[in-house]
């Protein structure tokens, strides 16, 4: 019932209907809510998903690159950074290097991700391998309110949504005359959105400052590698962060 | 067009790679739940690392000489993202409009 507690005074019936801990519906109604769950960041996906379709094909790579990085992939950021780095015939070095650091925070999504409700090995792989952004975003919002078919359905939702909208890219490109400048810039927007939601509270205000900090730091070391240094300096800053908390505050919490 | 074995090969180590960092810790990490090490990694690293990326897509979106554009489409972006109840759809698109037409037509 925490979930009811967050949402503040604006809970109604039906929120609390909605956030009851042990579900009693039939499967098909939780697929149905998985589905619905899945609506707030589709709208976003979709069209995002376009603009990638038109960047692969503008880039000058083959068009099944976009539901091939969709399906190999399936994590959006990454996917519209690699189809500048394979047109550019970056090497397979740095393409993996650069996978790694851009995806290495879903290290961390295991800890508040609900992956027990989902049963059978084939589901619960999947389940894993679609562990993006904002189905954990979604999942640990509220994490007492998942079921399995709930959980995979939104998961399901939220895949079809970025392939489809990849593919409908490829589609549109074709009937255009020619490149559309800037659509790059839709990544940064993304980027920028997400920025400002995840530093909503004032508790982020040091980790911003040690994030600039590192990427300030990347720009003058080394301004070819930048984003490779910054990440390696703001995960160094944190850990001495972490260090300087437990001491200053043997007992308390780490969070401050 | 690039060699289609070496866009092949890009799938591989996108996949192996991406799978690899979703699935492992829930079968390594699972030990480490309670280390607090790991519990203030994990509160901390997702909006600094979003800032970084932010800001490491705005450079390249800044370069060759487009920094005024991209400092007006950050805005656009940003302004109506607060201004308008977080709807990521709308920040988006209005950002990469502002952008794509500050780019081809001012």
């Amino acid at each position: 019932m925490f979930a009811i507690a967050c949402r503040g005074e604006h809970a109604t019936l039906a929120d609390v209907t909605d956030a009851l801990p042990i579900p009693v519906t039939s499967r098909r109604d939780q697929i149905v809510a998985g589905v619905r769950d899945s609506f707030a960041a589709g709208l976003g996906m979709y069209p995002i998903g376009i603009a990638f379709g038109l960047l692969v094909v503008q880039s000058g790579l083959p068009w099944w690159m976009a539901p091939g990085l969709s399906i190999a992939g399936f994590a959006g950021s990454l996917e519209l950074l690699v189809v500048g780095l394979a047109a550019a015939a970056t090497p397979l070095a740095t393409i993996a290097l650069t996978t790694f650091l851009v995806n290495f925070r879903h290290v961390f999504y295991a800890f508040s991700f609900p992956l027990h409700v989902v049963r059978g090995r084939g589901a619960r792989v999947y389940s894993m391998y679609a562990l993006i952004d904002e189905a954990w975003a979604v999942a640990a919002a509220t994490p007492e309110k998942w079921t399995g078919p709930r959980l995979l359905s939104m998961q399901l939702a939220y895949q079809a949504y970025w392939v489809s909208g990849g593919l409908t890219g490829v589609l549109v490109a074709g009937l255009m005359p020619g490149p559309v400048e800037g659509l790059e810039f839709a990544l940064c927007a993304l980027f920028v959105t997400l920025t400002l939601d995840a530093a909503r509270s004032r508790r982020e205000v040091p980790t911003m400052l040690l994030a600039a900090l590192s990427f300030a730091g990347g720009l003058a070391v080394a301004p070819d590698d930048a984003l490779f240094v910054a990440m390696l300096a703001f995960v160094a800053l944190l850990a001495v962060r972490h260090l300087a908390t437990v001491r200053l505050r043997p007992a308390g919490d780490a969070r401050a | 067009m690039p060699d289609p074995g070496y866009l092949l090969a890009i799938l591989g180590i996108v996949f192996g790679i991406t799978f690899a960092l979703r699935a492992l810790p829930f079968a390594v990490l699972g030990p480490l739940r309670e280390s607090r090490l790991v519990r203030s990694m994990s509160g901390w690293m997702p909006a600094g690392v979003l800032l970084i990326l932010a800001a490491s897509t705005f450079r390249s979106s800044a370069a060759d000489d487009r920094l005024w554009q991209t400092l007006v489409a950050v805005a656009v972006t940003a302004a109506v993202h607060v201004a308008a109840g977080r709807r990521t759809l709308l920040s988006v698109g209005a950002g990469t409009l502002t952008f794509v037409l500050l780019v081809n037509v001012v």
